[in-house]
């Protein structure tokens, strides 16, 4: 419902005059802008401190941009990664009018796991380098948005069109590809599983500089159409009733959000592999701090703390701990203990 | 309102009520439950003569025989009539059609405990490892239970996708505790649910679930009340928490026990009490050893049919189960779709 | 004005609504009374397209509510149910200020804050404007709703036992807001309401439903007669002359 900048919440707003914008008085506008700043200013921090702390080449010289340069592709596909795991999330929350539900367990990680591991399982390790490949990555997002388009064109079209059922059977068939995935990750060598089991954990490092050409224009077309439909997505979170009493195309838009989130989602999955609940942290942290139901708003704020949380984590991980490598898991286990208490509190699905 | 509610205790205590009850024990051995007990002789005498190994010409065929095909024959009869069985309580105590333990978590929790053990310690006994296992599901069903009475649902089909959600937390706690002590596959063969590795000597420990078996059989009833929720349990001079904590000792036992021993059997909690209840309707009392034998000639069925389809090779029991489990699960869930 | 052509909806062999033939005219307040499971509400959400009706056609101010585009609907008909739930936080004034969304696309002018402003006073909300709606009582957040749809600014508003949960004196405020807006703000109102001594105070007609089916259709002193009310409830009703009006005793 805002309009124009952050710090003009409501559209010519007049101090004192009664308005019904996103951010209800001044001080919400004010929070807002400065939680916007902060994070902002972390994003940056962690940017730069990602490119430059511990370099090992002196400041300025060849080496050093040259190292700085690996580190600036890490870091842009954080920011894809990012941008695709919130905005995903936050519009399947809104759609499906439940913010315990990730996108993730729709199918797309199992999907994701099935494709590697056949790739091995057919083909041994030389399977790891057949499915590496900008074609391959294509091939692998557009399976995942056929998958996902497939359910949603057999379970929320027609007369019996049951959202909650779709969600359901999305993630049952996501269990019975992930078995499949099982019985061959049985039968394969250790050399060949320990080949897999990297690519089946999400890792920075599973994404290659060259499968951004494609999935930087993907997430920015989806989520661009998703920002510039965020009006639509305020009256869908309302719920299914009151969004066709104020004239939304419930079903049409639904499957459209849906669309659009399975895309954001093969991107991330087929970029750096599974991340079931950084979407989820990142969402529940976005809405407390954005504080409105204006996804405009909120947009922004879950990106950018997708990539503080993300590219934070790496940056913490890799120069205290020096544990790189465990990054994926340790967001899972964060985000999974976030999900276990938000579920034990109490309140209404 | 008031009146029905005074006129409920009465009822339970009144002399109907012990008849009401005698009714379908003496109802319990029908001409199509004996046909059902013949069906799963069969089954049982099919399954020990299924396999690879020549066991009426060979030298040694006896032998192997006692070895493996009985230990493997008693092990599919005892985890198929348990963990139907154990799905059937968890129905009862959420009141929704779409929960067992695999849709609750409860087999992740399990999983756990036992990663847990193997770590602390390699070497242990089957009976620590059960220990492990058991007290992580009573644990992770007590987990499930809490949110369950915490929040007010709308719909019942979300139970399950939380309940899956849930399993995939203690999923990635497994995985990064494999990762970092590099049991990562070994991890994946335990859990896979299979009767392959079913030898004497090593499936005893099985047997422990006839207890819950004979358990549920008594107490089924009590689980349907505190599935109504506290204030009718209470309301009918049930102590809730004690049955609760029954019942999840139960699902844990069971769950627990069959994951070591066993493997994950996915989906077979579910399928096998909305199977029987859709020919049978709703007669909790009567289903029981239904659901007990569906769950044998399901899981043997599965173990044939793995044993068989790429011989001399397994397919494991639980890869058979999670794709059926799952076209089942999704035919269910289309019909009630249909029923809105 | 309101036309109900041969509706009918069934769910199973049991339960079935309809065939339905109904005209509500312009203006002023209906009632729709009945027992429970009568069809009532099923008949308010079909004439609101928020459910599918199996056969017939529903027209509203002459557009045939299954071919109108629905935008184009939400600004001639609105429908308030008696379950809203989302995960959303909105105030007051946010949860009114979607009542513009069908002309405003979420962008408001002043023009609509205008109404918005008005619609919260009509209800009395002006204080209560810049609460969160978990922060309200069960009747305030009703009002509020029912503030919403009026910003919608449609000519018919259907209301789906709007006096559900709220007690004495919440229940008088909202029926006499919803009278005020059909007298002075000339509204079509059709409301499910589950008291006969509310509908016929307040109402100016009453259309009564039972087992899917419309049985009596007509003035509240048509309809406030014990043999009426009698055979519609299936339970002895008496109807005295009170000193606001009758009354349909039945306890």
């Amino acid at each position: 419902m805002a309009e124009g900048t952050v710090t003009r919440p409501g559209p010519r707003v007049v101090a004192g005059q009664r308005h019904s914008g996103a951010l209800p008085t001044a001080r919400a506008g004010r929070r807002y802008a400065t939680i916007l700043a902060v994070l902002a200013t972390l994003a940056v921090l962690v940017a730069s401190g990602t490119l430059a702390w511990d370099n090992p080449m002196p400041f300025g010289s060849t080496g050093f941009w040259r190292i700085a340069e690996l580190r600036a592709t890490s870091l842009v596909i954080i920011v894809v990664v990012a941008f695709c795991q919130a905005i995903a999330t936050v519009s399947f929350h809104t759609v499906t009018n439940n913010r315990i539900i990730t996108p993730s367990i729709m199918g797309f990680e199992s999907l994701y796991r099935l494709v590697q591991t056949s790739a091995v399982f057919f083909l041994g390790a030389a399977g790891i380098i057949a499915v590496q490949g900008v074609w391959q990555f294509v091939l692998q997002v557009a399976l995942m948005v056929a998958f996902a388009a497939g359910l949603y064109g057999w379970l929320l079209s027609g007369k019996y069109a049951n959202l909650q059922i779709m969600l359901l059977i999305g993630v049952i068939l996501g269990g019975g590809l992930g078995a499949l995935a099982s019985f061959m990750q049985r039968l394969l060598t250790p050399t060949e599983f320990d080949l897999l089991t990297a690519r089946l954990i999400g890792s920075i490092a599973n994404a290659d500089a060259s499968y951004l050409a494609v999935s930087v224009p993907l997430a920015a077309a989806a989520g661009a159409t998703l920002w510039l439909g965020a009006g639509r997505l305020n009256v869908l979170g309302l719920g299914r009733d009151t969004a066709i009493n104020l004239g939304a195309d419930h079903r049409r838009q639904t499957i459209v959000v849906l669309l659009l989130v399975s895309v954001l989602m093969a991107v991330s999955t087929s970029l750096v592999g599974p991340m079931t609940f950084f979407g989820f942290l990142v969402a529940m942290i976005a809405y407390q701090l954005a504080d409105t139901y204006d996804h405009r708003l909120i947009f922004p704020v879950a990106w950018l703390t997708g990539f503080v949380v993300l590219a934070g984590a790496y940056f913490v991980l890799k120069n205290v701990f020096y544990a790189q490598g465990a990054v994926g898991v340790i967001i899972e286990i964060v985000g999974g203990s976030f999900f276990l208490a938000y579920i034990l509190r109490k309140g209404r699905l | 309102m008031t009146e029905s509610l005074t006129d409920l205790p009465p009822a339970v205590t009144s002399p109907a009520a012990p008849v009401r009850a005698r009714v379908p024990k003496s109802r319990l051995f029908t001409w199509p439950l004996l046909a059902g007990l013949a069906a799963t002789a069969g089954l049982v005498a099919l399954s020990l003569f299924v396999g690879v190994y020549d066991i009426l010409g060979a030298e040694d065929g006896a032998e192997m025989f006692a070895i493996t095909r009985i230990p493997r024959t008693i092990a599919l009869v005892l985890a198929g009539a348990a963990m139907a069985m154990s799905g059937m309580v968890m129905q009862q105590l959420t009141q929704n059609r779409f929960v067992e333990p695999s849709t609750a978590g409860t087999t992740e929790w399990a999983g756990l405990g036992l990663l847990l053990i193997m770590i602390v310690m390699p070497e242990a006994p089957l009976l620590v490892k059960m220990t492990g296992a058991v007290l992580t599901a009573f644990v992770g069903t007590m987990v499930f239970f809490g949110f369950l009475r915490r929040v007010t649902l709308r719909s019942s089909i979300i139970v399950p996708i939380v309940g899956m959600m849930l399993g995939a937390v203690v999923g990635a706690v497994s995985t990064f505790i494999a990762l970092s002590t590099d049991m990562l596959q070994s991890m994946g063969v335990w859990f896979l649910g299979s009767f392959t590795s079913v030898l004497q000597g090593q499936y005893e420990p099985l047997w422990a679930v006839v207890i819950v078996v004979v358990a549920v059989f008594v107490a089924a009833d009590r689980f349907t009340v505190a599935g109504l929720g506290q204030d009718v349990a209470t309301n009918v001079g049930l102590n809730y928490n004690r049955v609760v904590l029954l019942g999840t000792g139960l699902i844990a036992a069971a769950t627990g026990i069959v994951t070591v021993v066993v493997g994950n059997l996915p989906f077979l909690g579910l399928i096998v009490p909305n199977i029987v209840s859709l020919f049978r309707g709703d007669d909790l009392r009567s289903n029981l050893p239904w659901v007990c034998l569906l769950g044998i000639w399901v899981v043997t069925v599965c173990d044939i049919i793995g044993r068989v389809i790429v011989m001399p090779f397994e397919v494991p029991v639980a890869t058979i189960l999670a794709v059926l489990g799952a076209v089942v699960f999704i035919l269910l869930l289309l019909r009630a779709r249909r029923r809105g | 004005m309101i036309t109900l052509t041969s509706v009918a909806k069934s769910y199973s062999s049991e339960v079935a609504i309809g065939p339905v033939d109904l005209t509500i005219p312009a203006g002023g307040i209906t009632a729709l009374v009945g027992p429970n499971g009568a069809g009532k509400s099923t008949l308010l959400t079909m004439i609101g397209r928020l459910l599918a009706m199996d056969e017939g056609a529903i027209e509203v101010a002459g557009l045939d509510i299954a071919t109108t585009p629905s935008k184009d609907l939400a600004k001639i008909v609105s429908i308030l149910r008696q379950e809203n739930h989302f995960v959303a936080r909105l105030t007051v004034r946010q949860l009114v200020g979607f009542g513009r969304f069908p002309y405003s696309r979420g962008r408001l002018t002043l023009g609509d804050e205008e109404i918005v402003s008005r619609s919260i006073d009509f209800l009395g909300m002006g204080e209560l404007e810049g609460r969160y709606l978990d922060e309200l009582s069960g009747g305030q957040r009703q009002r509020a709703y029912v503030a919403m749809v009026l910003a919608q600014d449609t000519d018919c508003l259907l209301l789906d036992e709007p006096l559900n949960n709220l007690d004495m004196q919440h229940s008088v405020q909202m029926m006499h807001h919803l009278r005020r807006a059909a007298t002075e703000l000339g509204r079509t109102i059709v409301i499910v309401l589950h008291d006969v001594n509310f509908a016929s105070h307040y109402a100016d007609r009453i259309c009564a439903i039972k087992d899917g089916r419309i049985v009596h259709v007509g003035l509240p002193e048509e309809i406030m007669r014990g043999d009426v009310l009698t055979e519609i409830f299936d339970t002895p009703v008496d109807v005295v002359d009170g000193p606001r009006g009758r009354l349909a005793v039945y306890y």
